[in-house]
Parts: C-alpha cells; structure tokens; sequence
C-alpha cells in the first residue's frame, strides 16, 4: 500500500507490547519525547495472551504520574490495531501527532532547554 | 512477607520539596515482591520527581540505590561513605527499613515512600492480602493452620459470631469467614473434635498491646 504516516514519529520495535514497563515511557518523556503511544496487537489476540492488556495498564499508570507532575497524562496513549490494518495504523499515527501537536512540547523539554 | 503500597507522588513531592541532593532508596525483598519499593519503583520514583522538579525549574539531583535489604547493619552499611552527599533519602523499604535507616543515620533526614500494610501472601500477581499480626503466640496448631487473630474481624478464638453468613464475614461480602474456612478445613482432616475444645484466654501481653516487643536469643547472640 506504501501509505505515508507523519515523518516525526519514531518507530521502536519490541517483539511484544508487554515488554514495555512504566520506566520505558517515563524515560522518554525525561528525554524529551513530546508524546509516546503504544501500538499492541487488538485485545484477546495477544500471542502471549495478556502482554497488550499489561501494556495498557502501564500506559494508564504512566498517563497518572504524568497528570500529576504536570506533564499532561494524554500526551502517552495506548492503541490496539492488527498487522494487517495499515490504514488504521496511519489514522492513529495522524490522530496522535495533531493531538500532540495541540498540546505542545513535552514541558520537560522547554524547562531542560532553559535550564541549559 | 510484609506488603507495602506505593504513597501517592503529590505526598512525596511534598516531603522532598526543598532538598537539592536526594537518594531514592530501594529495598530488594519484600517490597520488591509486592511491586512497592524494588529496583523498578525506585527508577519510577525517582524519573517522576526529577521530571517534576524540572518542569519546577528547580534544580535537583536523584540518585537511586537499591540495598539487598534495609533492615540489617551489614547492607545499610554499603552507603555509609555515600550519605554525606545527599540532603535526604527517600526509603522505598517498609516502616522497619526506614527506622532503621533513621537510627543508623541520625544526622540525615529519612523519608518514606510507602505505606507499610500488613504481613501477607500475594493471592495473585496485584492481590495481596493479610495472613499474620505477629501477636507472639502462635496457635495456628489448633486453627487448622488459618489464623483467627489476623482474618477474624472480631479475632475470635470459639467459633464463629454471629455476623457469618453463607461463609462471608458481615464486614464485607468479598471477605471469606476465617472460622468457615477452619471449620471446613478441620473437617477436611478429620479433627472436627479440635473445634469443640474450648480455647483458653489469649496472653495478649505478647501481642502489640504490651508495648513494643523485642526478641533476645542467647544461643546465637554474639
């Protein structure tokens, strides 16, 4: 299809969503990362049963702490698609860079900017 | 083991505000198993803070250490050479690790970073719940190995109250009865007659109610 997805995102591979732990997502944020989200195969397909389902669940302990030291929970999200949806993976990475887009960068980039 | 919860980020925040070096300070046993204050927490703690502090525009320095455990000398003597440096700590470890790290460093102000809960087993991976309340005098032998004292509401020693129904504690429909769960358990081994012996008052001095207790061997005392 060679559908083309907004050239600002940066693609890390992980052989399942489950291996992502809260630090991963707190780290990027800490690095500068405007927004991060979390593409895991659709609920009840997980090869490994559950590693979407836990992914999704540190996305939501990661969107909490970053309510609340005042980066902005939304700027982390969590999306379930197959292999075979290209157009939605698309839809998603457009949904995702315009929302990020409205909220601005990443504060902790703007405070390191200044501070250096 | 005992089963500590994660304080609230704003609540820790609130203790730190004001220091420039701090150490986050991790615990590799209990807290570690019930994903309270391991090696993880502590990198998660000590991410969210500095980010907090940053968007402050406060300058702060983290460092994070996690000690095999926090309530013997010999590990909390491993930072020793390295407390000078820090304004605070923040212990991950539960209530005994973070007294302990306060006596060892009296000088240095020691913070917690959670809520100790109770001694209990994990029933299933974010499920903990309380199995013991250390009262010093053990009678699980005559319970059929479930203990009274800490699943009991009231800690009744004959039976249950009158409060039990269909094997649910009347302070919550979600908690088992511990005196159903002997009871069913006794007749499982076939010493249902143990139910009919009387228990004798509990010696309760040994228990929290007389004062903080102490436990002195002489055959390993060095």
């Amino acid at each position: 299809m060679r559908l083309q997805y907004p050239s600002n995102i940066n693609i890390i591979k992980l052989p399942c969503t489950g291996k992502i732990d809260l630090i991963h997502l707190l780290r990027s944020f800490e690095k500068g990362a405007d927004g991060v989200y979390v593409v895991g195969c659709l609920e009840g397909a997980c090869q490994f049963t559950s590693g979407n389902i836990r992914a999704r669940k540190r996305v939501e302990q990661a969107q909490e702490i970053l309510e609340k030291i005042g980066v902005g929970g939304e700027r982390v999200q969590m999306f379930n698609l197959s292999s075979s949806e290209a157009p939605h993976f698309v839809q998603v990475a457009v949904e995702m860079t315009e929302k990020i887009r409205d909220m601005g960068p990443n504060p902790i980039k703007t405070a390191m900017q200044k501070a250096a | 083991m005992i089963v500590a919860n994660k304080k609230p980020i704003e609540e820790i925040i609130d203790m730190v505000k004001g220091y420039r070096k701090l150490l986050i300070l991790g615990c590799n046993e209990c807290v570690t198993v019930c994903e309270a204050g391991g090696k993880k927490e502590v990198a998660v703690l000590a991410s969210a803070l500095r980010m907090y502090f940053m968007n402050e525009g406060t300058k702060i320095e983290i460092d994070e250490v996690t000690l095999e455990r926090q309530c013997d000398h010999e590990y909390l003597e491993e930072i020793r050479n390295s407390m000078d440096q820090y304004d605070a700590v923040v212990s991950l470890a539960c209530g005994v690790g973070v007294q302990f790290m306060a006596e060892k460093y009296f000088g240095s102000p020691i913070y917690p970073g959670v809520n100790t809960c109770f001694m209990g087993v994990t029933e299933e991976r974010g499920v903990w719940s309380e199995r013991c309340q250390g009262c010093g005098q053990c009678i699980l032998d005559r319970t059929a190995g479930i203990c009274p004292i800490s699943r009991c509401a009231k800690r009744l020693l004959n039976g249950p109250c009158g409060g039990s129904t269909k094997g649910k504690c009347e302070i919550s429909k979600d908690l088992d009865c511990a005196w159903q769960i002997i009871i069913d358990r006794l007749k499982e081994l076939d010493r249902l007659d143990d139910y009919e012996e009387i228990a004798p008052i509990k010696d309760w001095s040994t228990e929290r109610a007389g004062g903080p207790r102490k436990v002195v061997r002489e055959d390993v005392r060095q």
